[in-house]
């Protein structure tokens, strides 16, 4: 439902984007991952018609952004960067604004007023002015507008940012709850999001893709996928490194010390196998104290390091 | 089209949201009040018209037009709303016809408030009522044309101080266009079509024709095809900066 194809934006001397394709179909979430300034908030831009490509670009449900403008917006909900709202309206005034601008009328606006006031649970308040909101509510506010018309695409920059926990995971039901029927991109800084609500994860450096799978893919690439953390006494350390070491499919082995006496072991598999067993076999046969242990999925941040630069890389590079 | 209603409605309602219009609205009256019977001598003068009250105008929208026109897309995009306005299905020529007519009906509501002293003049004497019903409808186009120029202004800038006195300058140079002050100037070298040009573009020669009672067509196209200028200027601007 999305297509974007050879997508570019320069400003000035700067290429922001460069030469982006990709297509988010129907019941896709795309987490779109990047470090600042990679060109995340500008392909959203591009993709809801605010700003016009240099080359390249966007069709929505088969409406060319530039072209069919008005008919490519009306399919997207879009939840701008930093949640922009008009700070003296209250809550209600606001979303009846933009249901009316959406084509709502009367019992019509209303209605679709209540129903994403209720998905975001708003109610509480609707009357005050949006400036008096927290960081939260404004979010929210943000959110429910965006999904006001149940679009079949969803574009959100950032939908959780500044939410506490309790929010974070609301907003994140909702949005998985919505997913099955819409085409949805969102950016975040947060990796456990990607995991948490995304089918497919996106990762941009400097405006252009560097990785593009589903978050399990991603994780696999990770040095810590399927590696295997026990906890144990510090007495017990030494010991315990050397025969960890001595199975055929650890690689290497990392100690870390705590404070409270223990010291973690981090055993590193050879090109991803499962080590769980065996090391858990080892563990029980020479009766260690173990505290812990564990397999590791993978680390998201890690992949993300890995394959991103970092801001001072980037301004190197551009000197 | 039927965008432009809410559109409208929402602007309008901005200006009450805040104190901005009671503000606005007590000081434009009062100012009216100030130069009409201190300045103007309006008791003193012993003759039933308002031309008295009616030649303040253009002086008084000099500065107040600006104030109304200032935060029109300039608040939009500090708050950063620009972004949601024009990613919402609606053409940019709406949103900025929609800005303008709330603006305008805003200062079309001040001006309406001056009505006593029409019936006060009515009360004193025998005025010409035809001549002042014109010079309510000339002065509710030159509210039009100084805020077609000041929501253009305001679509270049994020800073409303800047909005403010950029239209207050250009608004001036309208003004003044047919005076002395300015034509002398061309008057020296400039060939005399090009000075015909320049005075009629002053707001102050159009709107003392509408003020003699005479509703001529000429003086309604003036105001008219200025205030379609300007906001076209104002598409344009909106469109061109509105990343910066």
């Amino acid at each position: 439902m999305i297509e974007i194809e050879g997508l570019t934006k320069r400003f000035g001397q700067m290429t922001a984007v460069a030469d982006l394709s990709l297509s988010v179909g129907k019941g896709e979430v795309l987490g779109f991952l990047g470090p600042n300034g990679a060109g995340k908030s500008t392909t959203m831009k591009m993709v809801t018609g605010f700003l016009a490509p240099n080359a390249g670009r966007v069709r929505i449900c088969g409406h060319d952004v530039e072209t069919d403008s008005l008919a490519a917006q009306s399919c997207i909900g879009y939840l701008p960067e930093g949640a922009p709202a008009y700070s003296d309206m209250t809550a209600r005034q606001f979303l009846r604004f933009i249901a009316e601008i959406r084509g709502f009328r009367g019992e019509g606006a209303k209605e679709a007023v209540a129903k994403a006031v209720a998905k975001t649970e708003l109610a509480g308040v609707l009357d005050q002015p949006i400036e008096q909101l927290s960081k939260g509510f404004k979010r929210r506010v943000g959110v429910a507008q965006a999904i006001l018309h149940d679009p079949p695409v969803l574009i959100m920059d950032e939908p959780t940012d500044g939410l506490d926990p309790n929010q974070k995971h609301a907003v994140r039901t909702l949005i998985k709850a919505m997913a099955p029927s819409k085409a949805i991109i969102i950016s975040t800084h947060l990796l456990e999001e990607v995991d948490a609500i995304c089918t497919r994860a996106v990762i941009i450096d400097r405006g252009g893709i560097v990785a593009d799978g589903t978050p399990a893919e991603l994780l696999a690439r990770s040095r810590h996928h399927n590696a295997v953390t026990l906890t144990l006494p510090a007495g017990q350390a030494a010991d315990a490194s050397a025969k960890l070491k001595a199975i055929a499919a650890v690689a290497n082995v990392e100690q870390s010390g705590r404070d409270d006496g223990m010291v973690q072991l981090t055993a590193f598999p050879k090109s991803g196998v499962l080590l769980i067993e065996d090391v858990s076999a080892c563990a029980v046969r020479e009766k260690w104290d173990v505290r812990e242990l564990y397999a590791e999925a993978g680390r998201l941040d890690e992949v993300f390091r890995a394959i991103t630069t970092t801001d001072t890389a980037r301004a190197k590079a551009a000197a | 089209m039927n965008q432009l209603w809410p559109l409208f409605k929402r602007e309008f309602a901005a200006y009450f949201a805040t104190p901005l219009a009671y503000v606005f609205i007590v000081i434009f009256l009062l100012a009216m009040g100030a130069f009409t019977f201190y300045v103007g001598h309006f008791y003193d003068n012993g003759v039933a018209t308002l031309s008295v009250f009616f030649g303040y105008h253009p002086w008084l929208y000099l500065f107040l037009v600006p104030a109304v026109g200032m935060r029109l897309w300039a608040e939009e995009r500090r708050l950063g709303t620009i972004e949601l306005l024009l990613t919402l299905p609606i053409p940019i020529w709406a949103s900025v016809l929609g800005k303008f007519l709330a603006a305008w009906a805003f200062s079309g509501v001040a001006l309406f408030l001056t009505f006593p002293i029409w019936i006060t003049v009515n009360y004193l004497g025998n005025p010409d009522n035809g001549a002042i019903f014109a010079s309510y409808v000339g002065s509710f186009l030159m509210a039009g044309g100084y805020l077609a120029i000041s929501a253009a202004v305001s679509a270049s800038t994020n800073n409303q101080v800047i909005a403010f006195v950029v239209s207050v300058v250009v608004c001036f140079l309208f003004t003044v266009a047919g005076a002395p002050l300015v034509l002398d100037f061309f008057q020296l070298w400039a060939p005399v079509v090009l000075v015909n040009t320049i005075s009629s573009f002053s707001f102050l020669t159009h709107f003392q024709a509408i003020s003699s009672g005479v509703i001529d067509l000429r003086d309604l196209v003036f105001f008219g095809s200025l205030i379609a200028l300007f906001l076209s200027v104002n598409v344009v601007l909106v469109d061109l900066k509105k990343t910066d």
